[in-house]
């Protein structure tokens, strides 16, 4: 990056200066006439002074205007000047703003593709929370200031040159009388700002402090709740703003002090006018008017004088903070730009042996963290790395995410050291022990090791087409990259395949290499498909649902499940699913809001239930108070078992004491809604208080056709109907594969089940569509929707599925239980047979299935060889074999 | 079956029979009744332990493992209590219940149960109760065994 602004500024937007000084000069001509309309009109076109009429305009012979005519022509003159003049002065702003914001965009842009290129072990000084304001806020007023840069001084000095010609031609004097104390503020001011912008300075440090201080706590908010830290967590916050609090008093204080200061010069001005002017006025040897032209003439000039020195402590500062912001972006050991954003030509193959010799890693305060390790990895080679400290800098060595201190690796005698990223991103894949996870979706993270660059565009629509041209020309002009996020950048040929259902199958395999299938198809099972977008797998999803139902049908598993029946009542489900028939999926139909809903009052009084449910109402809240009132409040029954928080138990007990059982109609309308939310919620099955009789129920079918048949046309997206013959939108895949609902009481009915549904899915070869599906799931901030676990089979997947030459494995499978560990070392073993693969595991009785074993003891490799060898051998590896205690 | 017949039902069992009627009506509602068919398991040896079974209907096996196979140590019928032992020493389950036929079962989870003895000391002394006949069978047996051992011998 350039090291200086003015540098910066006219590499990358000298046309664009250019253009704008042009036309910061060019409106002079506008402005000069305009000032000198006034005289015009005044002297010629009113009084008449120096003029005869009629007057022949530019003496032409064209016209000639009388009088009247003519003063409106000047009048009309200057209407035209004002306009132009404006019209520059729009030009120039449009221009100057879109001439900073590219810079700023460039700038940022700039920033982070320093961030991306910083070597590994700067983040461990540099906290996110220092980083990020100085990308997203402090280099703002940069912006605001490149596109004036030059266009400022040059437009405003000139203007006040301009008032200055003019004021000089009108009386010489009193134009070096106004500007006679600019040299002293001149002098004076920019010495006093130095202060104030130092101030500034510690200001931003500070901020950058206290955004990192939020950013830790919010890191660490488990730990402030685990010690109770919060107090001083919040005394020391409190001491970051007063900081901030005294820095901006003091700054408040010079920065009024200045403007004190030269408010007084300026009016300094017309003090000498009136003291010296009227001294001469009095001896006889200036007229009046001559002191208020000055006095008008200096007040003229005050606004772009100000501007300037405006203008150049902004300058001072912005220079400031942009040599600040550019020297902590450029720290030692970065990787060259080219590493990473050229396509190298002959991408070359890693698929060889590894050699390293004489290599030595130190850590920031120069302790050896790795000495002299020589080792030579034949290939294919599967090796497995255990013992002591120094495993996982060996493996992110060989990775090419750190750099090391001393030394060499060849690897396919290619020195790793000149090998770009975009060879050692590809074709070696490194899973650390706390891998991280991407905010979106599963598959987008799986993916994530194929995408290196866009290799097939997406399909526009021509005035999508116009859009995405001028997006792509704008990136250009901002020396952004113009790759386009929304192309498909999936490399298949990385991967080993052609198009994307063949992906599907190699991105299956390293989801079960990893132990991560069956996690992706239960999620999958839970989430849903539009049947619009996938009427195939809707289909499959049909057909599964009419083979789980005939598998139901043979005795042993006919009790598990009440199917959704449309002239059956299911006790099973809620009332309020039994009436609707379908599920909401919105908050129209939504349980909560069905008692006051005008269509389910209606549809319930057409089958005369109205009134009944308000006592059926009335007598579940009564039981619900009885059971629970005694419970304290954060009982967990009430999250479990009640229709009634706990919060609004005192309220139904209120209701309870006004309600009588034969005057229900007569309390006030929200007790009534109250107490019919109630019966909506009830499932008889399994709440068995003995409401809903058989002709109830009937009454609730009937009332159930009334719903479909009454349906408002606007609420069609409201509710998703269950229909044998259809999926339902909106329910997830294994509630429609089941459509019905659990029996209640029936032991196991879960795990049955889940057995059953498995088989069918297995038999219909729905599995894959189903963990395509599973591959949709939003995975949350960092992951957090899955647990830790399945993050890191997640992220072997990923490295899985680029088909690496070496696979580096650094404790990855850490966090997994020991039979999905054991799994997955087998399962990945097997895999890398004829590649390459190095492990760093803990146990060493999982280096079993191994070609070789690697032990490392402090920063030194002791031993290596063959599993067998070193079993029989006496030295460390038999000594960690051999079972403790 | 109604919230109000299985009240009904449980007071029948000795070890609720002297609870308050609303307290045993909670403990209807918030507790699990499950149908096991035959051959169904209530739970197998070395599961952790979360909650005690009262039989309410139909009858089951208790079993443990030894080295020479499974070993039927107990029947269970109407109103028996079981899985109390895992959940009182938090231990995992010490044997094996199997349904024999269509058994029904009022499920109790742990904290539930720790609750009820807290609010019902007839219910801890009950248990008691049934616990020291079992230890007083279970030495019976012992005595008969070793009995039988020596005069092998």
């Amino acid at each position: 990056m350039e090291k200086s602004l003015y540098r910066f500024i006219l590499k990358h937007s000298l046309k664009q200066q250019v253009i704008i000084v042009l036309l910061s000069l060019a409106s002079f001509i506008p402005y000069y006439y305009y000032l000198s309309m006034p005289k015009a009109i005044v002297n010629q076109g009113i009084e008449g002074k120096d003029i005869s009429f009629p007057v022949d305009l530019f003496s032409l012979g064209w016209v000639s205007l009388d009088h009247t005519e003519y003063l409106l022509v000047l009048c009309f003159a200057f209407l035209a000047l004002v306009v132009v003049q404006q019209g520059f002065k729009y030009a120039i702003n449009v221009f100057q703003g879109i001439a900073g914001e590219r810079m700023l965009r460039r700038l940022r842009y700039l920033l982070y593709a320093q961030i991306l290129r910083f070597p590994l072990p700067t983040f461990r000084r540099t906290s996110q929370g220092e980083i990020i304001p100085m990308v997203v806020a402090e280099v703002e007023p940069v912006g605001g200031f490149i596109g004036e840069s030059f266009a400022l001084p040059i437009f405003q000095g000139g203007m006040l040159l301009v008032i200055f010609t003019f004021l000089l031609i009108q009386n010489p004097l009193m134009a070096l009388a106004a500007v006679s104390l600019y040299p002293i503020q001149f002098y004076f001011v920019p010495k006093m700002q130095a202060k104030v912008r130092a101030l500034g300075r510690e200001r931003i440090k500070n901020q950058r402090r206290i955004s990192d201080r939020i950013g830790e706590s919010i890191s660490g908010i488990t730990e402030v709740h685990a010690h109770d830290a919060s107090n001083r967590m919040l005394a020391e916050f409190s001491r970051r703003l007063g900081f901030s609090y005294w820095i901006r008093v003091e700054i408040f204080q010079r920065k009024f002090m200045i403007k004190f200061l030269n408010n007084f010069i300026q009016q300094l001005g017309p003090f000498f006018f009136y003291t010296i002017g009227g001294y001469l006025v009095i001896r006889g040897s200036m007229d009046v008017g001559t002191i208020v032209a000055a006095v008008n003439a200096h007040k003229e000039m005050a606004a772009p004088w100000k501007e300037l020195l405006n203008h150049y402590q902004t300058r001072e500062d912005v220079k400031q903070k942009y040599d600040q912001v550019i020297s902590q972006f450029e720290p030692e050991g970065m990787r060259a730009p080219n590493d990473q954003h050229e396509e190298p030509e002959n991408p070359p193959s890693l698929a060889g042996p590894i050699a390293v010799s004489g290599l030595a890693l130190s850590d920031d305060q120069g302790h050896p963290v790795l000495e002299g390790v020589n080792v030579t990895i034949p290939w294919p080679a599967r090796v497995a790395v255990v013992g002591g400290e120094g495993r996982d800098e060996f493996l992110q060595l060989m990775a090419r995410t750190l750099a090391p201190t001393r030394g060499k690796i060849t690897i396919n005698s290619h020195n790793l050291a000149n090998l770009p990223e975009t060879v050692t991103g590809r074709r070696l894949g490194y899973v650390s022990s706390s891998a991280y996870i991407f905010n979106t979706t599963l598959g987008d993270n799986l993916l994530f090791g194929l995408r290196h660059r866009p290799l097939v565009p997406r399909k526009l629509k021509p005035e999508e087409l116009r859009r995405y041209e001028r997006e792509r020309r704008e990136a250009l002009a901002s020396g952004n990259t113009d790759f386009d996020p929304d192309a498909d950048w999936t490399d298949y040929a990385a991967a080993g395949v052609k198009n994307q259902d063949e992906l599907r199958a190699v991105a299956i395999d390293a989801l079960r290499a990893a132990a991560f299938d069956e996690d992706v198809y239960q999620i999958g099972m839970r989430g849903t498909i539009d049947p619009e977008r996938h009427p195939e797998v809707a289909a499959r999803v049909l057909e599964a649902r009419r083979a789980f139902r005939s598998r139901l049908s043979d005795g042993a598993l006919a009790d598990l499940v009440e199917s959704w029946d449309p002239a059956r009542y299911n006790s099973n489900a809620t009332v309020a699913e039994n009436l609707m028939f379908g599920t909401a999926r919105n908050g129209i139909y939504h349980e909560d809001n069905l008692a006051r809903d005008s269509h389910v009052l209606s549809v319930l009084d057409q089958v005369g239930l109205r009134r009944r449910f308000l006592e059926i109402g009335h007598e579940v809240a009564t039981t619900m108070v009885e059971l629970f009132a005694d419970l304290p409040p954060d009982h967990e029954f009430f999250q479990q078992f009640s229709f009634i928080s706990s919060e609004d138990l005192p309220e139904y007990k209120d209701i309870l004491v006004r309600a009588r059982p034969d005057t229900l109609e007569q309390l006030s309308e929200p007790d009534r809604y109250r107490l019919m939310s109630l019966p909506f919620k009830l499932v008889l099955a399994r709440h068995r208080l003995g409401h809903f009789n058989e002709e109830e129920r009937q009454a609730i079918l009937r009332a159930r056709e009334i719903f479909a048949r009454t349906l408002p046309p606007s609420r069609r997206d409201a509710i998703a109907f269950f229909d044998p013959e259809t999926f339902t939108v909106s329910s997830s895949i294994v509630d429609n594969i089941l459509f019905g609902r659990v029996a209640y009481g029936q032991a196991q009915a879960q795990e049955k089940i889940g057995r059953v549904i498995g088989d069918v899915v297995e038999q219909l070869g729905l599995r894959e569509p189903i963990i395509e599906v599973g591959m949709q799931f939003e995975v949350g901030i960092a992951g957090a929707r899955l647990n830790a676990a399945q993050r890191q089979k997640l992220a072997i997947a990923r490295a899985l599925v680029k088909n690496p030459d070496w696979l580096l494995l650094s404790e990855a499978t850490a966090s997994l239980d020991p039979r999905s560990h054991d799994m997955v070392v087998k399962a990945i073993v097997g895999a890398r047979g004829e590649s390459g693969l190095i492990w760093s595991l803990q146990r060493a009785s999982d280096c079993q299935g191994f070609d070789m074993v690697l032990v490392m003891e402090h920063g030194r490799i002791v031993q290596f060889g063959p599993f067998a060898d070193l079993q029989n051998q006496p030295g460390r590896f038999r000594e960690m074999l051999a079972p403790t205690g | 079956m109604s919230l109000n017949e299985e009240v009904e039902l449980l007071r029948r069992v000795p070890l609720f029979a002297k609870i308050d009627p609303s307290k045993l009506k909670l403990l209807a509602f918030t507790s699990q009744r499950l149908t096991y068919k035959p051959g169904d398991v209530l739970f197998r040896q070395g599961d952790p332990g979360d909650a005690a079974f009262v039989i309410i209907g139909g009858e089951a096996e208790v079993m443990v493992d030894t080295p020479s196979g499974p070993l039927t140590v107990a029947h269970l019928k109407q109103n028996d209590f079981v899985g109390e032992i895992a959940i009182l020493c938090d231990v995992p389950r010490t044997a094996t219940v199997t349904a024999s036929s269509e058994v029904t079962t009022l499920r109790i989870e742990k904290d539930l149960f720790f609750r009820l003895i807290n609010d019902f000391p007839q219910i801890a002394v009950e248990i008691m109760r049934v616990l020291a006949q079992r230890l007083e069978r279970t030495t019976a047996d012992l005595r008969a065994l070793s009995a039988r051992t020596k005069g092998s011998a």
